[in-house]
C-alpha cells in the first residue's frame, strides 16, 4: 500500500475521533451517568442542609447550581484522557498527520456532549426544585449553555498536564478550579443581576466571548500539554 | 516512489532517516551517545539490546515522542522537527502499548485508525481482520480478547495504513508462532514494496535485508 499514499482529510479525523469518544461513551454508560447523578446529589444536598424555605434557597439556587456543575465537571474530567494514555491511542493521536489542535476540540466535544449538556438540560428542573425565582430560569440556562463548554475546554488543559502522573489526587482540581473561577462569578452574576434588572445582553457576550477564548487557545494549551505528559 | 524533494549532500537519495550523533541520558545514566545510522526504503532496521539500553526510548525519540535528546534527526535529508506534518503523514507507529480500546471492538477501532491514517472500505476493514486471523472476533469487545489477539488487532493497521515508515516497538512478545510468522512476512512485504520498518526486538528476525543497531 506505499503506492497510494491516500490521506484523510483533518475534518474526516475530527469527526472519526469525535465518532469514538461518544461510541466509548456509549458503551460505558458508568462514565457517562456518574457526573449527572453527582450533580443531582450535589445540587439536592443543599436543600436538606441549609434550609428548605423558599426564600433562602431562591437566593442561593444559582450558586448551587453552577458550583454543582463546576464539581460534576471535575469529576467527568479524568475519563477524558486516562484511558487513551493508558491503552496507547494517544501517542496514536499524538502522531497523526493531522493538527492535534482539531483531534484534541473533536475529544473535548464529545466530552461535553456527554458530561456538561445533560447537566445543562436537567438545571431548569433542578432550578424549580430550588425555588429559582422564574424569570430567572432562562437566564440561568443560557449561561449554563455557554459556560459548561468552557469549564469542559479549561479542564482538559489539567487532564493533559496530570494524564502522565501515577497519582493525581487532588492536582487536578488545584490546577482546574482557579482556571473556571471567572466562569463561575460571571455565570452566577449574571443570574443575580438580571433579577435586580440588568440587561442579560451583557452577561451573555462575557460568557460568549470566554468560550470562544476557550475555544481556540485551550485546545492548544491541551495539545501541548499531552505531548510533554507522553515524554 | 516519485517523490523528488531535495536532499542535502551528506544523505543518499533514498535515505528516509538519518540519525547523526544521537544522545541520549536518562536518570544521569548515557542511553546512548555518538550514535549514527540511516534507515532507507526497502531496509528493515533491528534495534537489539539488552534490558534498559534505550530500545524504546530510542524509537520514540524518531518517532518525536520523546524531546530529550541531543543530536541530529533528518527525515528525507531535512530537519525532522520541522517536517513533522509530512513525517506523521508517512509513519505509522505501534508502541509497546499497542493503541488499541478496550471497550470498542476490532473493527471500531481500526475503523478510527483508518479515520486519522488513509480512507479505507469496510470490505477492507474485515480483510485485514481476517488476514490477521481475527474472523469471527470482529464484533467482540478488544478487552474481552487475549493479549495476544489485542497485538494482531494492532497489526491489521499494518495492512490498512498507507504509511511508508513502520515503527513498531517489541511487535512480537505476545503473538504466537503463526503470528510471528504472519508478521515477519508482513515485514517483508512492506520491505519489498520500497517501505521501510524500524522494529525493537530480541527475536531472530528472518526477513532479508535486515539491519541490525547495536545498543550496547
Amino acid at each position: 500500500m506505499v503506492e497510494t499514499a491516500a490521506q484523510t482529510s483533518t475534518a474526516q479525523a475530527f469527526l472519526a475521533t469525535l465518532k469514538r469518544d461518544l461510541l466509548i461513551a456509549y458503551k460505558r454508560k458508568n462514565d457517562m451517568v456518574n457526573p449527572f447523578m453527582f450533580f443531582l446529589i450535589v445540587a439536592t444536598l443543599f436543600p436538606i442542609g441549609i434550609s428548605p424555605e423558599p426564600e433562602r434557597l431562591s437566593e442561593i439556587a444559582a450558586g448551587v447550581l453552577w458550583i454543582s456543575a463546576l464539581l460534576a465537571s471535575l469529576l467527568a474530567m479524568d475519563n477524558l484522557y486516562r484511558a487513551d494514555y493508558e491503552d496507547g491511542s494517544l501517542e496514536q493521536l499524538l502522531l497523526s498527520p493531522h493538527p492535534l489542535y482539531f483531534m484534541v476540540l473533536a475529544k473535548n466535544i464529545a466530552h461535553w456532549l456527554v458530561s456538561g449538556l445533560p447537566v445543562v438540560l436537567v438545571s431548569p428542573l433542578i432550578a424549580y426544585m430550588l425555588s429559582l425565582p422564574e424569570g430567572s430560569f432562562g437566564v440561568l440556562f443560557l449561561t449554563l449553555l455557554l459556560g459548561t463548554p468552557v469549564l469542559s475546554l479549561l479542564g482538559s488543559i489539567g487532564v493533559a498536564l496530570t494524564v502522565g502522573l501515577g497519582s493525581r489526587g487532588l492536582i487536578l482540581a488545584m490546577i482546574t478550579l482557579p482556571m473556571c473561577v471567572p466562569v463561575l462569578i460571571a455565570g452566577t452574576l449574571a443570574v443575580e443581576q438580571t433579577q435586580n434588572g440588568a440587561s442579560l445582553m451583557g452577561f451573555l457576550a462575557i460568557e460568549a466571548a470566554m468560550l470562544l477564548a476557550a475555544l481556540t487557545l485551550a485546545p492548544l494549551a491541551s495539545a501541548a500539554a499531552l505531548r510533554i505528559s507522553v515524554n | 516512489m516519485h517523490q523528488d524533494s531535495v536532499k542535502t549532500s551528506q544523505s543518499s537519495a533514498d535515505d528516509l532517516i538519518t540519525a547523526q550523533q544521537l544522545f541520549c541520558e536518562r536518570d544521569d545514566r548515557v542511553l546512548f551517545s555518538n550514535l549514527e545510522f540511516s534507515l532507507r526504503r526497502g531496509q528493515v532496521l533491528q534495534i537489539k539490546g539488552s534490558n534498559g539500553t534505550g530500545k524504546t526510548t530510542l524509537l520514540r525519540i524518531i518517532c518525536g515522542l520523546n524531546q530529550g535528546y541531543e543530536g541530529e534527526l533528518n527525515w528525507q535529508g531535512e530537519p525532522m522537527a520541522e517536517h513533522l506534518e509530512s513525517f506523521y503523514g508517512e509513519l505509522l507507529y505501534i508502541g509497546h502499548r499497542v493503541g488499541v480500546n478496550k471497550v470498542l471492538t476490532p473493527l471500531e477501532n481500526l475503523r478510527w485508525s483508518a479515520g486519522l491514517q488513509g480512507p479505507v472500505s469496510e470490505e477492507q476493514l474485515y480483510q485485514a481482520l481476517a488476514d490477521v486471523g481475527l474472523r469471527g472476533f470482529e464484533e467482540s469487545a478488544c478487552g474481552s480478547l487475549s493479549a495476544g489477539q489485542q497485538q494482531r488487532v494492532a497489526l491489521a493497521r499494518l495492512l490498512l495504513s498507507p504509511a511508508t515508515l513502520w515503527a513498531l516497538d517489541e511487535p512480537f512478545t505476545t503473538l504466537d508462532v503463526s503470528g510471528v510468522a504472519l508478521l515477519e512476512k508482513l515485514l517483508a512485504e512492506h520491505a519489498g514494496r520500497g517501505g521501510a520498518v524500524l522494529v525493537t526486538t530480541h527475536h531472530a528476525l528472518q526477513v532479508p535485508d535486515l539491519k541490525v543497531l547495536n545498543l550496547g
